[in-house]
């Protein structure tokens, strides 16, 4: 499973490659429902049992002009008999519903590969608005290629016909049809699709008919029509996978989930503040939904706002929780910094996405490393965590929650573009499994004679958590410079070097009490070891696969906490020869690692708004050993 | 607000700390009148937040022996808005200036104020920045001379009462930092639920000093404010003169205080409050409870809502996670 905790062995890893993947990648115009038919085949492919991974590619204009190569919206499954770790390099198939989704998908189909086109959408108009000259499904251009097509767009209209719909309606049919024909080809069962169709048109019937009917045509289409070789049905048997109960998640989904676990093992209620991003928004519509968990959701004015009022809850005895993409923390971080001088605890998540500035809104990138681990004015450290897939998002969650209250203070959680929009197969945790780190709120009287310490230190340096309420312990917190202990204005050399000391010791006391960085794949003093963070976790685990495969002395090691690092760090990254590090940025974690343990890090960088390609991680192994 | 009294002396409520404004600052007078007012309120200390920004009023808190918070500048409100989200019990007051709330902080006082948070707005008026040192701020008035104007200020001032009614304020009032009525306006403004606001005059001694003795100079006091009282006349100059509506014009105007057509003052009344609020120098400054039209608060409404929302639903961890489509894997993992 393409879970966190599923992590190969070497026996499985130097084993030959999945025996059946297949990846389907659905193109159309923005309007075409090609989101929910990818949705709908994932979960399809998750009831059939097969690992899978997904990977959303939407323009960031909600209705781009119909039929224009900007308006294209795709969706990738990745899903076989084995372990899926990416939503795979290179299609097996593309089915393409307009000549612009064709014109935008076709050149990353792999040699041989299927298209599957709808010729009804091919007119003269399309192709001039696609930038064709001719038609490319009649001039030979797609020779590379296995191409069948048919008119989509009118079996539709006479699947349709009987439920009397206009034609505009009933064209919207269109993906349901589709969806029925990937359903044949892979053979699978259309029951529970068919149960969400009426569900989901519960109030209107007739589009529920006919869109059933449209998903029952297409399915029929392929097992009547005769199309020939390339156009044949298969089935991918359900992959090994840890007995249990699964379900898919989206790492926004899973990340909503963590955040509702670690609140509740933390015992205490959540305050989530956030401001509407791409492509962060959908933890607050997530969160938004499950009151009953003691959650206050909050829209705030601005980003400033959404975290000034998560750190107010917090200070008033919530976990204050803010979510954002990297413009949106930009503007959090003189709050931020308002949360590390008080010391308070305060989750900040970072959905990251392609920049600087607006950049890349609805494209994934990892590029906010520095903001996160340097990007502050002063010293200000905090801890930061990573999340390298939607089911990871789950864990990392919890441990951003159960740090911030241990030892009072900001947590940076990040994530991605990707991991927030792909969907994966999860085992449902076992809620009881997880030890619960309750937060004891302080509220024990000064001795006589004395004043209230909130700063006071425990032994891993940890302040007083003391909510407003409680008698006699009344006390003033700001982010003026204090006096060690008692909190009041201090600014004299003594105590601003004492307390910055203090904020950044207690920051590196979280090493104590994370896990030793394990060695997920390979062998520890290999040859290379291939170092990456976040959502780079599926191309590097498959491409580190492939090279042990090969008989390369590889290993793979993917580091969750990023700041601090976990304490073996040093003596791990030093055993290996050469370390190489894959980024969705310019080679940011490559500089943290060199900057802490004086390692020759080289850095293998991609900026273009997609993820790494297994191959592209292969070659750069094959280039750093040689071969 | 509390419903139970609590019995404290002014006393109780000024912290250990030394008080660190300028000798002669009207920020003394507001404190003294606050600490003063609060054993009226009845309220406890350990219920009580002072939320401020930035500013030297916003060292406030620092001298409550209250819960106090000194946040960032212009920010106050939207702290003030997660404390009391997450506990409504307390009573939040958010001390701040007319650089604070009006400028970097604009956005958030037009938030708080139409949301409705129940809070006391209290914001010190001295149209001037004096922390950083004496420049014009967006209440100074236009050719303010100042170290970044030193030819005088080219731009317009805001109109804070003006401000918080066109925000959606459900309370506005106006206060003057050393006069004996302070105590009233707070008391008003804290019986308010929901945000009040209160716009304080406060004098510079250092920076912008006497901008407001055009009406608080004792020899102008009777000519140049009206305290307006709920339910009575518009009265002012020892009773002499009134204030009564224009019908024509539809403005105010000054009538002689035994002319039939003298307003009673009713807060309720958005459109006389506006007219109030905007009277020229040669009218009388308005003072006192100018608005006053109470409305369901933000956070009784969150609440309400969060409950609402809740009822009849179990926050069972384990469901929440097994929710959605799944299915079962029963087989033994495949052998390695």
């Amino acid at each position: 499973m393409a879970t966190a905790t599923h992590l190969l062995t070497e026996k499985e890893a130097t084993a030959h490659p999945p025996a059946e993947a297949v990846v389907v990648r659905f193109a159309g115009d923005s309007g075409d429902g090609m989101q929910l038919t990818g949705g709908q085949f994932t979960l399809s492919t998750a009831l059939a049992g097969n690992d899978l991974a997904t990977f959303p590619d939407f323009p960031a204009e909600i209705r781009a002009p119909q039929g224009t190569t900007f308006g294209v919206s795709a969706f990738q499954i990745n899903f076989g008999s084995a372990a899926i770790d990416t939503a795979g390099d290179a299609p097996d198939v593309l089915i393409a519903m307009n000549p612009a989704a064709l014109k935008v998908n076709v050149d990353s189909l792999r040699e041989g590969g299927l298209i599957i086109a709808d010729e009804g959408e091919f007119t003269a108009r399309n192709l001039a608005k696609a930038g064709y000259e001719q038609n490319p499904l009649e001039d030979g251009s797609l020779a590379k290629w296995q191409l069948v097509h048919f008119n989509i767009s009118q079996l539709t209209l006479d699947a349709v016909k009987p439920f009397g719909l206009g034609n505009k309606e009933a064209l919207r049919c269109k993906n349901m049809w589709t969806l029925g024909l990937a359903l044949w080809m892979f053979d699978r069962d259309r029951q529970p699709i068919v149960d969400w169709l009426n569900q989901k048109f519960a109030k209107a019937p007739e589009l529920a008919e006919a869109n059933v009917a449209a998903l029952n045509a297409g399915h029929a289409y392929g097992e009547t029509v005769e199309m020939g070789a390339p156009f044949k049905q298969h089935h991918i048997a359900p992959a090994p996978a840890e007995p249990g109960l699964y379900r898919t998640v989206t790492g926004a989904e899973a990340l909503a989930l963590g955040l509702v676990a670690g609140c509740q093992l933390a015992g205490i209620g959540m305050f989530f503040g956030s401001y509407p991003i791409t492509p962060a928004s959908p933890l607050l519509h997530h969160l938004a939904r499950l009151k009953e968990f003691g959650i206050t959701t909050f829209q705030a004015e601005d980003e400033i706002a959404a975290i000034c009022a998560a750190i107010g809850a917090s200070y008033a005895g919530q976990l204050g929780i803010t979510s954002s993409s990297g413009p949106g923390i930009a503007l959090k971080t003189e709050a931020l910094g308002l949360a590390i001088m008080t010391e308070l605890p305060l989750i900040v998540v970072n959905s990251q996405r392609g920049g600087p500035s607006t950049g890349l809104p609805t494209k994934t990138e990892q590029s906010d490393l520095y903001q996160a681990v340097y990007g502050r004015n002063a010293d200000s450290p905090l801890p930061v965590v990573a999340a390298r897939s939607p089911a990871d998002a789950f864990e990392c969650a919890i441990e951003a929650c159960r740090i911030a209250t241990r030892y009072m203070t900001p947590v940076m959680l990040l994530t991605d573009g990707y991991i927030a929009n792909a969907a994966e197969p999860w085992k449902v945790p076992d809620m009881s499994e997880y030890a619960p780190f309750p937060v004891a709120f302080f509220d024990k009287q000064p001795a006589e004679g004395e004043g209230v310490m909130p700063y006071a230190r425990n032994d891993e340096l940890a302040r007083p958590w003391i909510k407003p309420g409680t008698p006699g312990l009344e006390h003033r917190i700001g982010g003026i410079e204090k006096q060690p202990g008692t909190g009041n204005i201090d600014y004299s050399p003594g105590a601003h070097q004492k307390m910055t000391e203090t904020r950044h010791q207690k920051v590196a006391n979280v090493a104590d009490s994370i896990p030793d960085q394990d060695v997920c794949l390979g062998r520890e003093g290999a040859e290379l070891v291939v170092v990456g963070w976040g959502s780079t976790f599926g191309p590097i685990h498959q491409a580190v696969r492939r090279a042990l495969a090969k008989g390369q002395d590889v290993a793979h090691v993917h580091v969750r906490h990023i700041w601090p690092m976990p304490k073996n760090m040093s003596v791990l990254l030093k055993g290996f020869k050469h370390i190489l590090v894959p980024e969705m940025n310019m080679g940011q974690f490559k500089t943290v690692l060199r900057d802490q343990y004086l390692v020759d890090a080289k850095p293998l960088t991609k900026v273009s708004g997609h993820p790494f390609r297994i191959a592209e991680i292969e070659a750069a192994i094959d280039a750093a050993l040689g071969a | 607000m509390n419903e139970m009294t609590t019995v404290t002396t002014a006393k109780d409520w000024a912290s250990d700390q030394e008080v660190r404004w300028c000798p002669g600052c009207g920020d003394y007078a507001v404190l003294k009148a606050v600490q003063r007012t609060m054993p009226d309120l009845g309220v406890a200390r350990e219920k009580t937040v002072f939320v401020s920004g930035i500013g030297c009023s916003s060292r406030f808190p620092y001298y409550m022996a209250s819960y106090g918070f000194h946040t960032i500048h212009g920010r106050a409100p939207a702290f003030a808005t997660g404390i009391k989200l997450a506990n409504p019990e307390l009573d939040v007051w958010i001390i701040t200036g007319d650089g604070d709330a009006l400028s970097i902080g604009g956005n958030h006082t037009m938030h708080v104020l139409r949301r409705n948070l129940d809070c006391q707005i209290l914001l010190f008026n001295n149209e001037i920045y004096g922390l950083t040192k004496g420049q014009y701020s967006p209440t100074s008035r236009v050719g303010t001379r100042s170290p970044s104007t030193p030819f005088g200020s080219v731009d317009r001032p805001v109109t804070p009462c003006m401000f918080a009614l066109g925000s959606g304020a459900r309370f506005v009032a106006r206060g003057i930092d050393v006069h004996k009525n302070l105590p009233d306006v707070l008391k008003a403004a804290h019986a308010h639920r929901g945000a009040s606001f209160v716009e304080i005059y406060q004098n510079c001694v250092v920076y912008n000093d006497d901008v407001f003795a055009s009406f608080t100079e004792r020899e102008v006091a009777q000519e140049k404010q009206l305290w307006l009282k709920a339910g009575e006349k518009m009265l002012f100059a020892n009773g002499t003169k009134g204030l009564a509506l224009d019908a024509e014009r539809l403005a105010l105007k000054v009538v002689g205080a035994d002319d039939p057509a003298v307003i009673v003052h009713d807060p309720k009344n958005k459109g006389i409050a506006a007219m109030l609020i905007a009277m020229p120098d040669s009218f009388p400054m308005a003072l006192g409870v100018i608005y006053e039209s109470p409305a369901p608060t933000f956070d009784s409404a969150v609440l309400e809502q969060n409950a609402a929302a809740a009822s009849g639903k179990t926050a069972d961890l384990q469901k929440l996670v097994s929710k959605g489509q799944t299915w079962m894997v029963e087989k033994e993992p495949h052998k390695l």
